[in-house]
């Protein structure tokens, strides 16, 4: 789960890390009395979304007077933001927030996550703060100072130290760098995060160490202690589709093919995207229906799919386990009447009961089209929808 | 011979009295020489008590005390799971198989490094396999997880892969092309996990009762490269391997946990050219994976 950049300054200064005033607006007259309030002479209007890059877009400027915060913010709110993060359509501004001036010196980069492969928290500094680190990584690696935390242990003041100098922060500073390191490192493992990032952190005229910009991910495996969390979800900055799907514990994300596909298991389910596209058109969407793939799931999977204009036919493809393929069956004829499906459908069903599924899916004297293999779906499929 | 587990094996089911703990205890009783494998379950609410013949413990070290189990396998909701597959290393055992779905990273990394600290003091390594995994199966002998036993069949061809359904449908080709498995393993889809592809490749290239191998990973993750390197130095017998996610988009997490592209080098098309580069006969049709093998025999 993902939050705001004003909601991630929230978590972090409640551990004690230092960032910019500012306040959260809904509107061009809050975002104006939000102004006043902070006070100063200066003050930097941002747009809430949750993609990455909002400067490059336009969705951060400075301010130098009220008036310039109320027109700003009056172009900002409502725009369709577009960001190498959002996809050609862009997202919708709809929170703003304004925030007092910062007197930046230096910009660094430090982040925390969760290692793989040392299964270890890794905490990432750099000298290279305020760009896209992914970029800072890809051309200059040597940039990146990393450490390896036990969980068990947690973040050495040796750690912390290391990382600040090995980016650079000047002697007078470093205390606090070091302390911002801790506290961001308890911060990410108290709040069960899978990404806490400050990008930039400052250093500033004065030598103060500040957050100037915040970006956190949650294990959605956690949210169930963290309410408080949850409480933070932006429904307006999620696809209302995959929205939908979850209520029903159908794993969906849309994808921009046109054929539908349905299958059990992540695993395959890519597998199944990934043999539609060998066979020369490309995936709509995954959809992992899980363990139980029930009438009930099936419909509503269905009806998720087909709500995409884009989808001209669809794919189902079950490995019936300890779910049998006649029950599968069932469920795939009833969801298509149902919803009276009018697009090609092809099913390929494997595992027990596998004939009886076939002839019930015959049976029903719906235009299902039975194959063998997932090569041979696809095949079916890609010549069904041209 | 085989993996990890045969039919001598005696195994402790913790979280047997749960929904998913006795549906899926029922089934492995049932195959090939379960009866006689599965001798305990835990629940230290009800103890003393017995379900399928099958008696319960308190704990996992009486269970195992008791019983002489040197496997686990577990039911346990995510809440408690990463403490159940502690309780499994407190107890010695040599191998705790976690097949709960859902569990928090942080629990895992906690437990994974309490593992390591344990081992690294000189005490008795457990294995875990897992957790979010199938579990896996040693055909005709022994079935310890959730896959459907019937599809098996048994023979010289080992299964490694993190997804449930993708090694079934691997088993399912090899099967109705008349090769047998040894073993077939689901290391699971988490981030944060026990043994991974390496791990299993050492036991099957160990192993005199494996003459190949299917490989089958996803996107996300250092683990399929890592394990490709290895086999490049150290595997002596013919591999197929196969990657999810061709078509899979970066950022986007597809249903499992660890099936996240997070930077360049974890998509599948970067871990197919690893894995070719490494004498692995690749290929991008999971259809054909069964086929390819037999070809190579």
């Amino acid at each position: 789960m993902k939050i705001h950049e004003y909601q991630a300054k929230e978590i972090l200064r409640k551990y004690g890390v230092v960032t910019p005033r500012g306040i959260p607006c809904f509107s061009v007259d809050e975002a104006v009395s939000a102004a006043e309030q902070l006070g100063g002479s200066i003050w930097v209007v941002k747009a809430q979304i949750h993609a990455g890059g909002r400067g490059k877009g336009g969705g951060v400027k400075l301010a130098r007077s009220k008036d310039e915060v109320r027109q700003t913010a009056g172009e900002i709110l409502g725009m369709q933001l577009v960001t190498h993060q959002t996809g050609p359509e862009g997202q919708k501004v709809r929170r703003l927030l304004v925030e007092e001036g910062a007197d930046i010196k230096k910009e660094y980069y430090v982040a925390a996550l969760t290692d793989r492969a040392t299964q270890k928290v890794a905490m990432m500094a750099s000298s290279e703060g305020g760009m896209d680190i992914e970029e800072v990584a890809h051309n200059t690696p040597e940039k990146i100072i990393k450490v390896f935390v036990d969980p068990l242990v947690g973040l050495t003041d040796a750690q912390a130290t290391e990382l600040a100098n090995g980016i650079g922060v000047p002697a007078a500073s470093l205390p606090q760098a070091v302390d911002t390191f801790k506290k961001l490192y308890t911060c990410y493992m108290d709040t069960d995060a899978s990404l806490a990032e400050i990008n930039p952190l400052i250093l500033e005229g004065n030598g103060n160490i500040k957050a100037l910009d915040a970006k956190f991910n949650f294990d959605s495996n956690a949210l169930y202690r963290h309410p408080d969390i949850v409480e933070m979800r932006d429904l307006d900055e999620e696809d209302a589709d995959e929205i939908e799907a979850s209520k029903f514990d159908l794993a969906y994300i849309s994808l921009d093919g046109n054929i539908g596909c349905l299958v059990n298991g992540a695993g395959l389910a890519m597998a199944t995207m990934d043999t539609i596209k060998l066979f020369g058109a490309e995936p709509a969407n995954f959809l992992d229906v899980g363990g139980g793939a029930t009438t009930e799931k099936v419909t509503e999977a269905f009806k998720i799919m087909l709500k995409n204009p884009k989808v001209k036919g669809i794919l189902v493809n079950i490995f019936g386990g300890i779910m049998r393929c006649d029950t599968i069956a069932t469920g795939v004829v009833a969801a298509a009447r149902e919803v009276h499906l009018s697009v090609p459908l092809v099913v390929r069903m494997k595992g027990t009961n596998e004939d009886i599924g076939k002839k019930i899916l015959v049976e029903s004297g719906l235009p299902i089209i039975s194959a063998d293999t997932m090569a041979d779906a696809a095949t079916k499929i890609v010549a069904a929808v041209k | 011979m085989s993996i990890l587990i045969n039919k001598d094996t005696k195994v402790i089911t913790q979280g047997i009295t749960g929904k998913t703990g006795q549906f899926h205890t029922e089934k492995c009783i049932e195959y090939a020489n379960g009866k006689n494998c599965f001798v305990a379950g835990v629940n230290p609410k009800k103890a003393g008590e017995k379900i399928f013949d099958v008696p319960i413990f308190a704990s996992v070290k009486e269970a195992a005390a008791d019983t002489g189990a040197t496997v686990s396998v577990i039911y346990v909701p995510p809440p408690g799971a990463a403490a159940a597959i502690w309780e499994a290393c407190e107890a010695d055992l040599d191998l705790a198989i976690c097949i709960t779905e859902g569990i928090p990273v942080r629990d895992m990394l906690e437990v994974r490094n309490k593992m390591k600290a344990k081992v690294a003091a000189g005490g008795k390594e457990t294995l875990l396999l897992g957790p979010n995994c199938p579990g896996l199966i040693t055909p005709d002998e022994i079935k310890i997880g959730i896959m459907p036993g019937h599809i098996h069949k048994k023979g010289r061809i080992g299964v490694v892969s993190r997804s449930g359904t993708l090694t079934y449908e691997a088993v399912a080709q090899l099967t109705e092309i008349g090769l047998g498995q040894s073993s077939a393993v689901g290391i699971g889809g988490d981030p944060i996990i026990g043994i991974k592809h390496i791990d299993v490749m050492r036991m099957f290239n160990d192993d005199p009762d494996t003459d190949a191998v299917i490989m089958i990973g996803e996107i996300g993750g250092p683990d399929e490269a890592e394990a490709a390197m290895w086999c490049k130095e150290n595997m002596k017998k013919p591999i197929v391997g196969f990657i999810a996610g061709v078509t899979a988009p970066a950022g986007k997490r597809m249903g499992h946990a660890g099936a996240l592209i997070s930077g360049g080098a974890d998509t599948a098309d970067a871990k197919l050219a690893i894995m070719e580069e490494c004498g692995f006969t690749v290929t991008r049709n999971p259809s054909e994976m069964a086929k390819l093998l037999k070809a190579m025999l």
